[in-house]
Order: C-alpha cells, then sequence, then structure tokens
C-alpha cells in the first residue's frame, strides 16, 4: 500500500511551482557519494490480505499461555471499552497538546489521570510523561539528587524488582550517582541496616519497593522520619493497583512515590507499551519532569486545561533541565484513567481481594503439596515466593506443557508466583495438581 | 523606557546589585523583568550557599521562558526574598525594592567590573 | 458534538454506581486469607469516580471531540512528522496472539514476537545504514539518552576517561543538551553559519581529547542538509570523537541517503514520526537506537538475536552499555512500524522522504512572499518561515498559529529554532495531497491578509475553538493540578 497521494501530474506540477526541474533536484546539494542508489533488501509491499496472513502465520509461532508470573507485569482483566475509546483517532493521532485551545479532550484526560494517581498513592502532584515503571524509578532516584543539590548517593534495597535496580543503576552510572544496596533480611528490607547507611549523612534518597520484588507487604513504620531526620528524601515504588488497599506511600512519609501503571489494566503486550508513574509532595514539584496539566480560564472565563509549569522542562532549560522527557506517555494514561473510572475504589479493592484470594488459595494448596513451603513468613497480596523440594527448572517445563506460564524463576529452589482476578479455580488446581504430581 | 536606579551596579546579564556595607541585595532589572514577562517562579539558592560572581545562583520564570540568575558578586547567601516563594509577580512590580538574595561579600572590589547606572543604560541603548 | 461538553469524570460520580465486570468470588473458605495486618492497610479512601460504563463510554468520547488529530485535519507541526498513521498497523498491533505474552514468558513460546523485533532491527539498519539495532528505548529522547551511554561507554572501555564533553550545535532541539546531561556529559555549543548550517571553522578549535561526540541532525533542525558532513565526520573521528545522528529529521532522507553513509555511528530513530506510529497525545513511542559494525555489543541489554538454527533467543552482553528499560521496548509500537515498513515495501518506503521534501518546497515556494523566508534554496522537509514578511502589523508568530485553529488547522511548531525570533517551522509530511496544501496555502494567504486589514481579528484569535486563549501566567503561580486542589 502507497500512503501517498501524489499522481504524476501532481509532482510535476508541484516541481514546476517549486522552481525544479525533477524529484532529484529536491537533493541537488548533497554530495554524490552520499546518495543511496540500490533497492533497499527489503520486502516488497503487502496487501493488507497478506499481512493479515503474515501476522497470523508470526503469532502461531507465539504460544499462549495461562499466567502465573508477575515480577511487575501482571495479567489484569482490561474492560471491553477501553480498546474503543482509546482508538478514536482524536486521541490516537494527536500531538501532545501544545495548542490548548484545540486539545481539551487530551489535556483533560490528562488531569483526571493526574487526579487519580494522586489519590492513589496520597501525593500531590504527578506527571503522565513516564515510560514505565524501571524508568520512572530512575527519574525519582535523579529528583532526589537534584533536591539534595549536593549529595549523590542514593540507597535501593534488595527487595526492589531487579529490572528495575538494573535500570536505576544504568542511569546512575552515566550521571554520576553512587547507589548502595541495602541488604535485605529474610525476605525484607534491613532496616538496620538503612540506619547505619543513613548515618553517614551523604544519602540523597532511599527507594524502597511496596510490595517487594517477594511480593511482601513490608511494614515501613518509621522509615521515613528516619530518611528525614538524616535529610534523605524517601521514593517508594509501589504498586498502584494494590494502593487501593495498602497503606499508601504518602501514609508512609514517602517523599515521591513512582512504579508502573501495567497493573491498572494494561495488557502484558510483551513489555510495553506501559505508563510509569511519578508523584511527589508539593515541595518537590519544580524537581518533578514530564509535563504536567493544570486547569485555568480562557478568556471568556470558562474552565479549561493547560500544560503548566513548563519552564523546568527540557525545551526550555536544555541541559539545565533536571531531565531529558519529552514524551507525554498520553495515550497509556489515558488507558489506566479509563481503567480506574470504570473500577472505582470499589472495583480496585474488589480486584485486591478476588487476586488476595486467589494467591492465598494457590499457596495453601502448594504447600499441601509437601513439595513446597512459603519461602517467608510474612504477609503478602497476590504474589509470593515458594521454596520447592523439586528443581523449579523441572516445574516450569512441567507446567509449560500443560500450557501454564509457572511463575518467575528466583533460585534453582525458588519460584515467584502471582494470581490476578482472572485465574480461575480451574486453572489454580491444574498448576497445583502438576507440582504434586512431581 | 525601563527603571535604572542610580548607585547600584549593574551586570551585563541585567542583574544589579545594591551594596550596603559588607552585604549586597541582588535581583534583576526593570529592563530583564519587562523582556521576560510575568514571573511565574524565582529559584532561589539556600542561605549559607556560596555564590560566586558570573556564576548563575538560580533562576527566573515566566511561562514559557526561564532566565539565569547570574550573581554579579562572590560571597555567602545570608537571606533570600521569602516573599517571592508565594509572589513571584512582586519582581514585575518592583524588581528594585525585591530583592533575590542578600549577600556577605567576600570581595567588595569585584563591583568595579560591574557597570553604573549611566553605562548600564548605554547598555540597554536606552 | 456537543461542543460545550465541560465536566469532569468526577463529576458525574454518584455513590453506588458501578461500571466493573469482575469473576465471582471462588475460595471462599481458604485459611490462608486472614487479611492484612491493619498496620499495612490504607487509611484513606481514594476519591475515584462511581460512573456507569456508559458514563465513561459518552465522557470520553465527548472529550474525544474537543481534540484535533491528524484523523481530524492537517497537522503541519515542524519537527514532529504527522503523518497518517494507516489503521492496519493498529489492528496487527491489537492481534491477541501477540498482546497476551508475559515479559518472562520463555522464549521458545513467544518466537513470533522475537521474530517482529529482530526483522524490524534489521530493516531499521537498513534503511539507515548501520550495522546493528536495539529497541529497547521507548522514545526518541530516551534514545538520545541510550546512544550517548553507548558513545560513553565506548570511550570508558577504551580506557580513554577524559571523554566527557559532547558538541550540540547551537540549533539543536532542547532535548539534545538535556540528554547529554542526564548522561554525566558536559555540553560544548558549535555556532550555525547564516545558512544555518554547523559553522565548520567555529567547529574545528573545539575538537580536542575531551571530546566524546558530536550530536547532529540531518537535516538539521532548520531543514537545511548539512552538506559539509564528510568534513565533520573526518574531523571528530580524527579526534577520537564519535558522532550522533538524533534521527528526528530521518523522514527528509528515508529512502535517498543514509546515516551510516554519512559517518555517523550512533542513532536514533522515533518510530512515531518516521515509521508512521501514532503519536497518542505525546506517547507511547519508541526510540530504536543503531550503531555501526564494531559497537553492536554496547548496545543495551536484553539483545534479541538469532542462532544457527533460526531461533531467535534473548542475549544478556556483559560489555553492554546497560539496561534502558523494563524488557524489549514498547514492544506494541515495534508491531505497527513493522506493519508499516511490510505494507511500504521496498518500492515505496525509498518515495517517503522524496515526496516529503517536495511537499515541503511546495509550499515554502507558494508562501515566502507573504512570510518571511530567512534561508532560501531547496529544503528538506520542512523549513522555516521568520514570522510574516510585513513586520509593521504587529501580528505575532503566535497570533497567526492561532488564527489557523480558526481555520481548522493544527497550527506549525512555532519559536523554534531559537535562531529567530518569530519561528514558524512547518512541515507537511509525505502523505498530504496537493489539494490539502492547496487549501493550507489559501488560508496562510488570508491569515497574512487579515494581520494588514483586520488586525485586531488575528491578535485574538482563535474565536471559533471550543476554548480560546488561556490564562497560562495563573495556571503557572498557582498550580492546580488535581481535582482536589481544584475544588479547594
Amino acid at each position: 500500500m502507497k500512503y501517498f497521494p501524489h499522481t504524476q501530474q501532481d509532482i510535476e506540477q508541484m516541481l514546476q511551482a517549486a522552481g525544479l526541474k525533477s524529484m532529484d533536484d529536491l537533493y541537488g546539494e548533497i554530495p554524490e557519494q552520499l546518495l543511496f542508489n540500490r533497492e533497499f533488501d527489503l520486502p516488497e509491499a503487502m496487501s493488507e490480505v497478506e499481512i493479515r496472513k503474515f501476522f497470523e502465520s508470526l503469532g502461531g509461532k507465539n504460544r499462549q499461555l495461562v499466567c502465573f508470573a508477575g515480577a511487575g507485569v501482571e495479567d489484569h482483566y482490561s474492560p471491553s471499552i477501553i480498546a474503543p475509546i482509546i482508538s478514536r483517532g482524536e486521541f490516537l493521532t494527536a500531538y501532545t497538546p501544545y495548542q490548548p485551545e484545540i486539545s481539551q479532550g487530551t489535556l483533560q484526560y490528562i488531569f483526571e489521570y493526574q487526579s487519580m494517581i494522586c489519590e492513589l498513592t496520597g501525593m500531590d502532584v504527578t506527571n503522565a510523561s513516564m515510560y514505565d515503571g524501571t524508568t520512572a524509578t530512575a527519574e525519582a532516584m535523579m529528583m532526589t539528587v537534584a533536591a539534595a543539590k549536593k549529595r549523590n548517593k542514593v540507597l535501593v534495597s534488595a527487595t526492589m524488582n531487579p529490572k528495575v535496580k538494573k535500570v536505576v543503576e544504568t542511569y546512575a552510572l552515566y550521571n554520576g550517582i553512587v547507589v548502595e544496596t541495602i541488604a535485605e533480611k529474610e525476605g525484607v528490607t534491613d532496616l538496620a541496616e538503612l540506619d547505619a547507611k543513613l548515618q553517614g549523612g551523604d544519602v540523597a534518597g532511599v527507594i524502597l519497593a511496596q510490595p517487594n520484588f517477594y511480593g511482601i507487604v513490608e511494614d515501613y513504620t518509621g522509615v521515613a522520619e528516619k530518611c528525614h531526620a538524616n535529610k534523605a528524601l524517601l521514593v517508594m515504588n509501589a504498586n498502584p493497583s494494590a494502593l487501593a488497599v495498602l497503606k499508601t506511600p504518602a501514609e508512609w512519609g514517602a517523599d515521591i512515590a513512582c512504579g508502573d501503571g501495567q497493573s491498572l489494566g494494561i495488557p502484558m503486550n510483551y513489555g510495553g507499551p506501559y505508563v510509569g508513574y511519578l508523584a511527589c509532595t508539593n515541595a518537590l514539584v519544580r524537581k518533578l519532569p514530564g509535563r504536567i496539566v493544570g486547569s485555568t480560564t480562557d478568556v471568556d472565563g470558562k474552565r479549561a486545561f493547560v500544560l503548566t509549569l513548563q519552564a523546568r522542562e527540557q525545551h526550555i532549560r536544555r541541559e539545565k533541565a533536571n531531565s531529558n522527557i519529552c514524551s507525554n506517555q498520553s495515550l497509556m494514561a489515558l488507558y489506566v484513567t479509563i481503567y480506574m473510572s470504570l473500577m472505582g475504589h470499589k472495583g480496585l479493592k474488589e480486584v485486591n481481594k478476588l487476586s488476595y484470594a486467589g494467591a492465598h488459595y494457590l499457596a495453601e494448596q502448594l504447600v499441601a503439596t509437601g513439595k513446597c513451603t512459603l519461602a517467608f513468613d510474612k504477609p503478602f497480596l497476590n504474589e509470593f515466593a515458594v521454596k520447592t523440594t523439586v528443581c523449579t527448572k523441572k516445574i516450569q517445563a512441567a507446567l509449560l506443557e500443560k500450557g501454564i506460564l509457572g511463575g518467575v524463576r528466583i533460585a534453582d529452589d525458588m519460584l515467584l508466583l502471582c494470581v490476578t482476578e482472572q485465574r480461575t479455580k480451574e486453572e489454580i488446581d491444574l498448576l497445583v495438581e502438576t507440582v504434586k504430581n512431581l | 523606557m525601563s527603571k535604572i536606579l542610580e548607585g547600584l551596579y549593574y551586570a551585563e546579564s541585567h542583574e544589579y546589585v545594591k551594596i550596603e556595607g559588607e552585604y549586597g541585595y541582588v535581583g534583576i532589572t526593570d529592563y530583564a523583568q519587562h523582556e521576560l514577562g510575568n514571573v511565574v517562579y524565582v529559584d532561589m539558592p539556600d542561605v549559607d550557599d556560596e555564590v560566586e560572581a558570573g556564576n548563575d545562583f538560580g533562576a527566573v520564570e515566566s511561562v514559557k521562558a526561564a532566565s539565569d540568575l547570574i550573581s554579579p558578586v562572590s560571597g555567602t547567601v545570608v537571606e533570600i526574598n521569602e516573599a517571592l516563594a508565594d509572589q513571584p509577580e512582586l519582581v514585575n512590580a518592583d524588581p528594585y525594592a525585591n530583592w533575590i538574595i542578600k549577600v556577605k561579600l567576600s570581595d567588595a572590589s569585584e563591583v568595579e567590573n560591574l557597570m553604573d547606572a549611566e553605562a548600564y543604560k548605554a547598555a540597554i541603548g536606552e | 458534538m456537543i461542543r460545550n461538553y465541560d465536566k469532569l469524570i468526577f463529576e458525574l460520580s454518584k455513590e453506588g454506581r458501578e461500571g466493573y465486570s469482575l469473576p465471582r468470588k471462588q475460595f471462599d473458605g481458604c485459611c490462608m486469607c486472614k487479611g492484612l495486618p491493619e498496620n499495612l492497610r490504607r487509611e484513606s479512601t481514594p476519591e475515584l469516580p462511581e460512573v456507569t460504563e456508559f458514563d465513561v463510554v459518552r465522557h470520553y468520547t465527548n472529550l474525544s471531540n474537543k481534540n484535533f488529530g491528524v484523523d481530524t485535519g492537517f497537522y503541519p507541526l515542524g519537527s514532529c512528522t504527522m503523518k497518517y498513521n494507516p489503521r492496519i498497523n493498529e489492528e496487527m498491533a491489537a492481534h491477541p496472539a501477540f498482546t497476551q505474552l508475559h515479559p518472562e514468558a520463555p522464549a521458545e513460546c513467544t518466537q513470533g514476537a522475537l521474530e517482529v523485533y529482530y526483522n524490524l532491527a534489521a530493516s531499521l539498519a537498513e534503511v539507515s545504514g548501520l550495522s546493528a539495532f536495539t529497541l529497547n528505548p521507548y522514545a526518541g529522547a530516551h534514545g538520545e539518552l541510550t546512544g550517548l551511554m553507548i558513545m560513553r561507554q565506548y570511550h570508558i572501555q577504551r580506557g580513554d576517561l577524559k571523554r566527557t564533553k559532547v558538541i550540540v550545535p547551537d540549533s539543536a532541539h532542547g532535548t539534545n543538551p538535556a540528554s547529554a546531561a542526564v548522561c554525566g556529559l558536559q555540553i560544548v555549543e558549535v555556532k550555525s553559519t547564516a545558512n544555518g548550517t554547523v559553522d565548520v571553522e567555529d567547529l574545528k578549535p573545539l575538537l580536542d581529547d575531551t571530546i566524546a561526540g558530536i550530536m547532529m541532525t540531518n537535516p538539521n533542525t532548520l531543514g537545511i542538509f548539512e552538506t559539509e558532513i564528510p568534513e565533520i565526520s573526518r574531523l571528530v573521528h580524527e579526534c577520537g570523537g564519535l558522532l550522533y545522528y538524533d534521527g528526528a529529521n530521518l523522514n527528509a532522507v528515508l529512502g535517498k541517503c543514509r546515516p551510516g553513509d554519512m559517518g555517523f555511528d550512533i542513532m536514533h530513530i522515533n518510530l512515531h514520526k518516521t515509521f508512521s506510529t501514532p503519536h497518542g497525545g505525546g506517547g507511547p513511542g519508541d526510540g530504536p537506537v543503531g550503531v555501526r559494525e564494531g559497537l553492536e555489543h554496547l548496545l543495551p541489554n536484553p539483545q534479541v538475536k538469532k542462532d544457527a538454527e533460526g531461533k531467535f533467543y534473548l542475549d544478556t552482553d556483559e560489555t553492554s552499555s546497560g539496561y534502558v528499560s523494563n524488557f524489549l521496548g514498547n514492544f506494541g509500537v515495534i508491531m505497527r512500524a513493522y506493519t508499516y515498513i511490510l505494507t511500504l515495501g521496498r518500492e515505496n518506503v525509498k518515495m517517503v522522504g522524496p515526496l516529503a521534501v517536495l511537499n515541503a518546497n511546495y509550499v515554502k515556494e507558494a508562501l515566502k512572499g507573504e512570510y518571511y523566508l530567512p534561508i532560501e534554496g531547496v529544503c528538506k522537509h520542512e523549513f522555516v518561515f521568520d514570522g510574516l514578511a510585513d513586520k509593521s502589523t504587529g501580528v505575532t508568530t503566535l497570533d497567526i498559529a492561532k488564527r489557523l485553529l480558526d481555520y481548522g488547522y493544527h497550527a506549525p511548531t512555532i519559536y523554534f529554532p531559537l535562531l529567530f525570533h518569530q519561528s514558524i517551522m512547518i512541515e507537511p509530511t509525505e502523505t498530504e495531497s496537493k489539494e490539502t496544501l492547496d487549501e493550507f496555502i489559501a488560508v496562510m494567504k488570508k491569515v497574512a491578509q487579515e494581520a494588514i486589514e483586520n488586525p485586531e481579528v488575528v491578535k485574538s484569535a482563535p474565536h471559533s475553538t471550543p476554548v480560546r486563549r488561556l490564562d497560562e501566567t495563573t495556571a503557572a503561580r498557582f498550580p492546580k493540578t488535581t481535582y482536589r486542589q481544584m475544588k479547594g
């Protein structure tokens, strides 16, 4: 398919109007040796019929599995009306809302998104500009260093999802930030070690997870006070869906909350697109990267929305900006805004209850097989680690034969399993039965 | 025509410093506030921060622009104009009454490198 | 369309309404379900709306009517490449055989997805003249950052630790210096000549053993091709630096010349510009990064590779520049871009650049009487006017932009690049027809005429949009960014 409307006659007329003789004249100034003169090594154009068959065939090389894996990406239910709404061309094919007069749709839903994220996290302000949870956490780290001015050390708990940690460490390496790990103790952050490290007086930020990588809901009582006493900021990477029931980052006293919005109904999509969220207290708003929408009025006094606090951003501050973020992960923000609108606080609580019930049922049944024990005796929501007597590779292989993605392997004898509201009793029983028979 | 006060020292980057004893009050000129338009935020250093002549110590933001604040003098920040945190528009209203930082000067002779009112007037072409 | 619809979703809320449909409880009687300890539970109730599904559908449909997209009308936003976004791309990206894959699924169960990734990376390498691509970075700015990490890691691994400066032209987009700063590099600015290209004489004295490289886009942000690029490449490489190509303007040369052949070592591509994936109000995009031969190992992890039997697998390289994303980038966006390349095919991909350039020159030549064209000559995919030719009217670039909204057009990019005071940057893209361009030209001329005859109507524009000019000063001085703050 050609998506160009030009007829031969158009081309001739346009060239003439532009004072040019041939299409080659359009590139006449370019040194000869730079011009590309062969055919591309690409397939010939495919029709829609061929395209559909092509992807059908490629899709056939993927195997659809019943998902018990989590580790930051969860298989939640996605309501049917979201896809058609976000596919509306007015949303889909718009750019960043630079012209607010004709972008009120985008601006208003971002305002709604910001409001909802702040409700879930308890924070004052947020953006809609983060790519995913890993990069949002890296941005949070850079915020703490920018706010501290003269400190460049950040502490990250060993219970943080390793994928998040790797991205944080990569950003830190090039940015000149020193990342130290706070050890874990029985599946949770070693708060005594955190305390000791804070005493150095050189820590800009502390980054903790909730729930943590093992699915454990950690008890952070007193942590914020200790951080603040040592002039360090507290960053909490929290699962936003779980925040419908868990104590919020604000209630823990965190200064910044961040994480991945995927759990708010976004399909797993083999890793993306998702939306990261990054929210903070009012005191830090100037350090918050990305686009922020505020409410205002137009010349007729009508309520309206607009990108605000823009003078912080890269297109104005250039190298002095705190971040290079230019994106606005708008369409995915719309995705989760519609999701949260449909769910409301009751629906989100219900999602958590169902997932909690499924996960605890699975845990109980697995322990009953005698092949597994709970790795940690700690409260969890919908994800947990088990110690296994059989090698986890063997367990996952057996489950794969039954069409089950059997969690995430942490070690040869430790498996991380996640249950969402989409998992049925039959699916869980099949998993348990398979493990039992090993 | 911009307001220029006699007795102050001016920098090419449109900051002024008003000397009182061993202290200097630093702000932006009337010309600068006019060029920038409605000021929406003033990014200020902390008390006890060191500033150095020729280096930036903060920024003034309008809706769609930001201008670095370059210190015309060196020394230690002893006070910041807290009122600007909530009322940045004061910079527009009267930039000379609303200085941004008060600096304890480490080298009083630095003002000799700055312009007087007449020279600044010429510099901005008025 | 209900033009005056002005409700927030929160304002539709009524206690007791439900918009969700969840499965029934299945696990009663599980003895582990004791519930969370009280001190781990949230104290406050989040104030999310309580609305029906129908409320939600109508609300967001009404909001969409207050929006303008490429599907709505001509969107000549310079440097953003607002081309048509084919729907077949959307259909393929939504294919359930791909959307339900968990990133932890074993490679044996995701061969189709990995093949898409691998083939798109190879296609991008072919059209850009580089050796290998990662598709992991999520956006253009993220690609820049990733590319600069590769540049720094290259020097670090050679033990060349002094190289911590990067040269950026003064006409560069703001993300270039911002990305460099995030990557821990100091920025050295190189000046432009009168015709907007990099001043080679100004560049020469900057080149020493502290230079990690240079970031350029070609054509540059003025839409001018940097014809001195072979010389710049020679100079920078001789001093030990690398050349980074910002792919923001790749659409101009797609099919005609390749960054790799120009001497660039590293580049990023904005799939949401050149490869027609929708902008989605600002994202999600994807920012693949390519490198020349010899730098492949520095691409971020994980890397997708193919073994001797043609099986795809995930690899991690210890000598890579690191990890920049959760997994393999925005896979849904990758699906769209791959579909686009396949539907265009080799015979049409090469027409993208030339037709985009033809459209730009056609518009430029038609309007250069009414608008001031500071740099004459053949432009590439975009060009910049410095406001109206008649400077006596008092009508600014902002006014012109706002007036265009009244006539049903999105405004061009304004006040960028910074080299001119009244920049109007126009990029028509190759998917617009002569008729659309003719209508736009007529309207631009009409606005120029209005500026002379009735300047007030232009200065107070827009008049016919859902809202008119906004009070941005109050919005910035007293930010209200949530419903809770708005309610006070």
